[in-house]
């Protein structure tokens, strides 16, 4: 007689209410009695339910692997494994979605194949850090599952300390307020590092994200090491006659309450006759105006990237936001993605060598202090890289000459390259 | 004996096979959108395609049965393709405005409630709980389906003065992320230590040294190396329960949630800021978390009902004030509110600018 499906009084409570309930999915695949993970799926159900009750978590962590990997693997034991013996082995996979998270049915219907032969049948599309997260597998199985997703054409992601998985907004694919090909930066950059992914070795993990705006809808600011956000240096794109069409449409009210004041460095101006005032100078491409207006606005056209860097959660300082790093940076030609994968690696040179063991990029830099680490990758400081210069005094300025001495030289070169042309 | 077979280590896989034909045509072209209603996007691009865009909640820990539900909508009504966002939402692409209605039709009767987009509250971003992890202190999922229970109507029409984007934690690490509504759990007891154990499992000095505060020391206890906890310095973080296991840090009755408002990730208007402690001391209470539930809810709806259209969270207390907003949800200010961590005298209000 096949294993009944535990009693889950608590979890029961949870497959009422509009939302897709998960407990109804976990039940499908427990009453399928076709499928080689019911068995599995009814005990999970039970772990579960006994959480539910106890208010206690019952997994804990081990060594599993796939051969020539050290990560991508998350390995899940139970602790319950006497009483719930057919989860006792409860593995995940982290495996890394296309740029941008797009799919066609075939391969979504190719991986779900996969996870019925060798998995449970859980799947969560997708994690905190973008991974396709198969929930549920045997340590035997962990080797031949891997081996048919591989060859569908998907690679295992990150863990522990290396380079993570990473995510890009859907960006030039349907957005117009892209400004460079998130998808291209991305798989340049991090495909270039599977090494530091599958064999991690870093002082501690390591996080790119990619987004194609000051929107930030990866969240790259605060949730990565790396944060790569579009953005334009010439003026914003203005079409006067649908602005004109706004403000008709919608009354001077809302385009002075919603848009004029909205802008946050007074870089707005609404004229007599209904047309817009940029004052592209303090523009600071924060995208509000553009998000309000989408058919008048849009960023400028000469286009690229900011660079912050050391973005992370609370352990151990507490939260950190990445700060800029690099200004701007034109994002073009092959030449131009290549200069940004080259700076990505002089990033992690300088983190590998000179972070401390479980330090994360944010830590590091606020250790060290921002100057030392700008010298370290080779990058020239700037004026956008701080809210506002030093407000104590506490600081030895005996170099002073030759510092201004650079800043003259730098200043000097645009001018003479461009007397050169 | 075979040799074992060598990954291919192909890395991040090309979207475009994947990609709706219209993206892959239009990609870096697109001109202008807007959203003809909640759920549905329309993008246009620079040589005229159109595309329509219906986006609809889902359970994030889906079945196979889910997935294959989501292929087959997106086979009869959708052209074959789909896409994620970062938030779980499931985002089908059609290429004709005749097309998105029968897709909404096909989504609703299938439970997927559409909505998701501009000025309403999305679904929020969690972690795996006690389905998953090896150091929850709650669930994520249970936690996440209660709530959208309770906000359906938010998600699924677009009433809220800008976009809420609520994130959930099962531990103070906070994988969930900033949000302008994060349920996040916060300890109030020190770790109980299985001294029988530390020895045997934890690299003692790495433990010592992930404590915030050096509260943690070596120590021989029952005759047996161990590490000891000074109680008055500890915070109660948990930062050395994943490395250490026996350092019991979760408990079923002191382990509480927090709730913080006002994280913003954008750049847009004002620059991103980090969530606020407004609540804690919230019952961690499964299956369906009431409680926190109807903090998060007085919180959402004295935004919704205060803020000026296009402020964030956040933004709106920048303005109004926190004594206004502790007013308004009717929370209590206490000493655990005012922070004292380092650098945090900068939260302090160093001038006579007041709300009354």
């Amino acid at each position: 007689m096949s294993k009944q499906l535990p009693e889950t009084p608590m979890l029961d409570q949870l497959e009422g209410g509009p939302w897709p309930s998960f407990v109804t999915g976990l039940k499908r695949l427990a009453s399928s009695e076709d499928k080689p993970y019911a068995p599995m799926m009814k005990s999970l159900l039970g772990q579960l339910e006994r959480s539910y009750e106890t208010r206690k978590g019952y997994w804990k962590g081990g060594t599993v692997g796939v051969v020539g990997y050290g990560a991508g693997i998350i390995p899940r034991f139970s602790e319950l494994a006497e009483e719930f013996p057919e989860s006792a082995e409860f593995h995940t996979f982290r495996v890394m979605p296309p740029s941008g998270m797009h799919y066609n049915t075939d391969v979504l219907n190719k991986l779900c194949d996969i996870w019925e032969k060798y998995g449970s049948g859980l799947i969560a599309l997708h994690g905190q850090s973008g991974d396709i997260m198969l929930q549920g597998c045997t340590t035997e199985n962990v080797q031949p599952c891997f081996d048919e997703l591989n060859e569908l054409g998907f690679d295992l992601g990150g863990a522990g300390a290396g380079v993570r998985t990473s995510m890009a907004c859907v960006g030039a694919a349907r957005c117009e307020q892209s400004c460079y090909d998130e998808a291209k930066a991305q798989r340049l950059i991090i495909n270039s590092f599977l090494d530091e992914m599958h064999r991690p070795s870093l002082p501690y993990k390591f996080k790119f994200k990619f987004s194609g705006c000051a929107n930030d809808c990866v969240n790259a600011t605060h949730r990565s090491d790396f944060a790569v956000l579009g953005t334009w240096r010439d003026d914003m794109q203005v079409d006067q006659e649908e602005v004109k069409a706004y403000v008709a449409k919608n009354g001077r009210k809302q385009m002075i309450d919603q848009v004029i004041t909205m802008c946050p460095t007074n870089a707005l101006s609404l004229n007599d006759d209904d047309t817009l005032d940029v004052d592209n100078r303090s523009c600071v491409r924060c995208m509000h105006c553009i998000n309000v207006m989408t058919k008048a606005l849009k960023p400028g056209k000469e286009r690229g990237i900011t660079v912050l860097v050391g973005g992370k959660r609370t352990l151990k300082v507490g939260d950190l936001m990445g700060t800029v790093v690099v200004p701007f940076m034109k994002l073009d030609t092959d030449e131009d993605y290549e200069k940004l994968n080259d700076l990505a690696h002089r990033v992690m040179d300088f983190f590998v060598d000179n972070a401390l063991e479980h330090e994360r990029t944010g830590e590091m830099i606020e250790r060290i202090g921002l100057v030392n680490f700008l010298e370290g990758i080779g990058v020239e400081l700037d004026p956008n890289m701080v809210s506002h210069p030093r407000t104590n005094s506490y600081v030895r300025t005996d170099g002073w000459d030759e510092e201004v001495a650079k800043w003259e030289a730098r200043k000097a070169a645009p001018a003479k390259a461009k007397a050169a042309e | 004996m075979t040799e074992p077979r060598r990954p291919i280590e192909s890395g991040i896989p090309d979207p475009f096979p994947y990609m709706h034909p219209l993206l892959k045509q239009n990609y870096g072209q697109w001109k202008w959108h807007d959203r003809p209603r909640p759920g549905v996007l329309h993008h246009v691009a620079y040589g005229g395609d159109e595309v329509w865009t219906v986006k609809a909640g889902t359970q994030r820990q889906m079945d196979v049965y889910t997935v294959r539900k989501l292929c087959e909508i997106a086979d009869a009504f959708a052209e074959g393709h789909m896409r994620f966002t970062t938030r779980s939402n499931v985002e089908f692409m059609v290429s004709s405005a005749d097309k998105v209605q029968p897709l909404i039709d096909a989504l609703d009767s299938s439970g997927f409630p559409v909505g998701g987009t501009g000025n309403s509250v999305s679904m929020i971003s969690h972690t795996q709980g006690w389905l998953h992890c090896d150091i929850p202190a709650t669930d994520a999922s249970g936690v996440v389906k209660a709530l959208m229970d309770a906000m359906y109507h938010e998600f699924t029409h677009e009433e809220m003065p800008n976009r809420v984007k609520i994130t959930t934690s099962c531990c103070q690490i906070n994988c969930g992320g900033q949000g302008d509504i994060a349920i996040n759990i916060q300890h109030t007891k020190p770790p109980v230590i299985n001294h029988d154990l530390v020895s045997k499992v934890c690299e003692r000095p790495a433990v010592v040294a992930r404590c915030p505060v050096a509260a943690i020391r070596p120590a021989m206890v029952n005759g047996k190396p161990s590490l000891e906890v000074d109680e008055k310095k500890c915070i109660c973080c948990g930062a050395c329960y994943p490395p250490c296991p026996p350092m019991q840090i979760n408990d079923p009755v002191h382990s509480k949630l927090a709730i913080w408002v006002g994280g913003k990730h954008s750049s847009t208007r004002s620059k991103p800021t980090f969530h606020k402690l407004v609540a804690a001391g919230i019952p961690n209470n499964p299956p369906r978390w009431p409680e926190a539930t109807e903090i998060v809810l007085k919180i959402l709806h004295a935004y919704k009902e205060n803020a000026k259209a296009w402020e964030r969270m956040g933004e709106w207390i920048e303005r109004i004030g926190w004594p206004r907003f502790f007013e308004l949800t009717e929370l209590p200010f206490t000493k655990f509110h005012v922070d004292n961590w380092r650098g945090s005298r900068v939260q302090l209000n160093a001038s006579a600018q007041l709300h009354f």
